[in-house]
C-alpha cells in the first residue's frame, strides 16, 4: 500500500519561482526514501507538502489513503527538522510526551511510552534534563523520539543530521536504521549528503533545480541490515557514483545562478 | 556529551553570595563617599555649579539614617522608622494589589491582542495613548469615580497603581507571544494543535522571559503609582501621606523627607526582588540566555 502518493505536484511561490514542477512519486509502506539534490531543488518544499505544512499550487497529495490535510489532522506523521526544535522549558521526558499530551494519552500511558522511547534512542537517565544540557546529537535523538512517540505511520525528516559533525552523523545513521527496523515505519529523509542517502535508503530520489523536479530514482539494493562494513563494500561505492552522476546530469543547467526558491523554503 | 546542570556546591554558593554582598557594600560605600565628598568640597569652596549645597539640599547621610531612630516632628509620636514602616506596609498593600491587577489585565490584553491583527491594530493605539496621559490627571478621576461606588479609598489607589503597571506587561506579553520559534509553531501545526493548545503550551511559555522583564519594570512602577495615587485621594496612612507632611517640614528638617525616600526606595527594591525570585523559580531556560 502506498503511504505517500504524489501526482503532478507543482509549487510556485507567488507569481515567481517555480519550486516544484510535475512531481509524481509513490512511497510504499516500510520504505526508507531519501530526497537528495542541490540547494533550490525543492526537496524540503516537497517534504513540507507531504506534511501539509505548505500547500501545492497544483497536483494531488495523498498520505495514508487520504488528503494530506486530513492525514495531518489525524496525526499520521511525525516530523524532525534540521534543528531539534525542543521546548527549552520542558524536560527531555516532557518534550517527548508533548504529542502524547495533545493526543489525550493519560499520565500513566504517557510515562510508560516515554520510558520506551528513551530506551529506543538510548537516552535513559536523561529524562529530567533540560534540552540545553544536551549535546546537539542528543537533542536530535530526543527530537526523533518525540516524532516516533505516537507511532506515526510516516516519519518526515528534513536534513535532521545536517548540523552535526561527521562522526555523530554516522553514529546517528546507524541508530536511525535500528529505529526504522524496530518501528517498521516509513521514512522520508531529506539530505545533502550522497553517502548518507545511499547508506540509509531503500530508494534515493534525485532532484534537480529550476524548476524543481525528479531527475532520477535509484533503488539501493544493498543487503539489510546495514552495518559499518556496508560503507566499505564496492557495491556501496558504485551506488554512490550512480547517485553522484544522476545529480550532475540533473543540475548542469546554470548552477551558478542565485537561488530564490531555497530562500523561500527556509 | 552531557553537560551537568550548573548546580553550585554549598561552599561555592557561599563564596558567590559573599562576593555579591561585598560588591553591594563597596558600591554603597562609594555612593556614600561621593555624596559626602561633593557636600564637603562644594561647601568649603563655595561652588554653586551645577548646584549649590547646604544642609537643606544635602543633609549628612548619617543624619538621614539617625532621623529614622528619632521621634518625628509630625507629632503623632513614636520613632520615625516605626511610623514609616507602618506607612510602607499600607502602601505595599495598595501597590501589591495594583501590581496583581495590572499584571493580570496586561497579560490578558497582550494575549488577546496577539490573537488578531485587527484587534491589535484597532486597540493598541489606545493602549499606548493611555500612557501619555499624566497619572496625576487620571488619579483624581479614578478616586472620584470609585468613591461614588463606595469602594475603599485604598482600592482606588491600587487601581491607579494598576494603571501604571499593566502597560509594560501588555506590550511585552504581545511581543513575547509573537516571538515563538517558527519551527516550534510548525511542529504544533504538524500535531494539528488547537489555538488554545498553541497558546498555553507554546506561545505563553516562550513569552515568559519577556513577561518577566516587564514585571520587573512594573514592580517598581506599582510602588510609585501607589505613592502618587495617595496624594489626590488624601490618604494619610501611606508613604504618600508622609511625603506630603515631611515636605512641609523640609526647610526645618530635611532629613525626615530623605528618610522617607530611603524607605520608599526600599519598598520598590523589595517588590523588584520578589519578581526576580519568582522568575528564577518559574522560568526554565538555557543559562546563556539568562539576562
Amino acid at each position: 500500500m502506498s503511504v505517500v502518493s504524489l501526482a503532478g505536484v507543482t509549487k510556485q511561490f507567488g507569481r515567481g519561482v517555480i519550486a516544484l514542477q510535475g512531481i509524481d512519486l509513490e512511497i510504499e509502506s516500510g520504505e526508507f526514501i531519501s530526497l537528495i539534490g542541490p540547494s533550490g531543488c525543492g526537496k524540503s518544499t516537497l517534504l513540507r507538502i507531504m506534511g501539509d505544512l505548505t500547500q501545492p499550487t497544483a497536483g494531488t497529495v495523498v498520505v495514508n489513503g487520504k488528503p494530506a490535510r486530513q492525514a495531518r489532522v489525524d496525526r499520521d506523521y511525525g516530523i524532525v527538522f534540521q534543528d531539534a526544535v525542543l521546548y527549552d522549558w520542558r524536560t527531555v521526558a516532557k518534550n517527548i510526551a508533548l504529542p502524547l499530551e495533545l493526543g489525550g494519552w493519560d499520565r500513566r500511558r504517557r510515562a510508560e511510552r516515554v520510558r520506551e522511547m528513551l530506551e529506543l534512542v538510548e537516552l535513559t537517565g536523561f529524562e529530567s534534563h533540560h534540552p540545553w544540557q544536551l549535546s546537539g546529537g542528543m537533542q536530535q535523538r530526543v527530537s526523533i523520539a518525540r516524532a516516533l512517540s505516537f507511532d506515526p505511520a510516516l516519519l518526515l525528516m528534513d536534513e535532521p543530521f545536517g548540523a552535526l559533525d561527521e562522526m555523530t552523523r554516522e553514529r546517528l545513521n546507524m541508530e536511525l536504521l535500528g529505529i526504522w527496523e524496530a518501528s517498521g515505519s516509513t521514512i522520508v529523509f531529506v539530505t545533502h549528503s550522497i553517502s548518507e542517502a545511499v547508506f540509509l535508503s531503500t530508494r534515493v530520489v534525485v532532484m534537480s533545480p529550476r524548476p524543481g523536479r525528479i531527475s532520477g530514482v535509484i533503488p539501493i539494493d544493498l543487503p539489510q541490515p546495514r552495518t559499518a562494513a556496508t560503507r566499505e563494500q564496492p557495491q556501496f561505492f558504485e551506488l554512490v557514483t550512480r547517485v553522484r552522476e544522476a545529480l550532475h546530469l540533473g543540475s548542469d543547467v546554470d548552477r551558478r545562478a542565485a537561488d530564490p526558491a531555497e530562500e523561500a523554503t527556509v | 556529551m552531557a553537560l551537568e546542570r550548573p548546580r553550585a556546591r554549598p561552599a561555592e554558593w557561599a563564596r558567590q553570595a559573599l562576593g555579591r554582598v561585598a560588591v553591594f557594600v563597596l558600591v554603597l560605600a562609594a555612593l556614600w563617599a561621593i555624596w559626602e565628598g561633593y557636600r564637603w568640597l562644594w561647601m568649603r569652596e563655595g561652588w554653586t555649579k551645577p548646584f549649590a549645597v547646604d544642609d537643606t539640599t544635602m543633609p549628612h547621610l548619617r543624619d538621614v539614617f539617625a532621623a529614622l531612630f528619632e521621634h518625628s516632628s509630625s507629632g503623632t509620636g513614636g520613632l520615625l522608622i516605626t511610623q514609616l514602616l507602618k506607612a510602607a506596609l499600607f502602601t505595599a498593600k495598595e501597590a501589591a494589589v495594583g501590581f496583581g491587577l495590572g499584571a493580570g489585565i496586561g497579560f490578558l490584553l497582550g494575549v488577546t491582542l496577539s490573537q488578531s491583527k485587527t484587534l491589535e491594530r484597532g486597540l493598541l493605539p489606545y493602549v499606548v495613548a493611555s500612557q501619555t496621559i499624566p497619572i496625576l490627571a487620571v488619579a483624581p478621576i479614578v478616586v472620584v469615580y470609585l468613591g461614588s461606588l463606595h469602594v475603599a479609598a485604598w482600592f482606588s489607589v491600587a487601581v491607579i497603581a494598576a494603571y501604571l503597571t499593566f502597560f509594560p506587561v501588555a506590550i511585552n506579553t504581545l511581543r513575547g507571544m509573537e516571538a515563538a520559534d517558527r519551527r516550534a509553531l510548525e511542529l504544533m501545526r504538524s500535531y494539528a494543535a488547537s489555538r488554545w493548545t498553541v497558546i498555553w503550551k507554546l506561545r505563553v511559555p516562550s513569552a515568559l522571559p519577556f513577561i518577566f522583564s516587564a514585571l520587573r519594570v512594573s514592580a517598581t512602577a506599582s510602588v510609585v503609582g501607589a505613592i502618587i495615587g495617595e496624594l489626590p485621594s488624601s490618604i494619610q496612612d501611606g508613604l504618600g501621606g508622609k511625603i506630603i507632611v515631611f515636605n512641609q517640614y523640609y526647610s526645618l528638617d530635611p532629613t525626615q523627607l530623605w528618610a522617607t525616600n530611603v524607605i520608599a526606595a526600599g519598598l520598590g527594591i523589595a517588590f523588584f526582588i520578589v519578581v526576580v525570585l519568582a522568575e528564577k523559580l518559574i522560568v526554565r531556560r538555557a543559562p546563556e540566555n539568562v539576562v
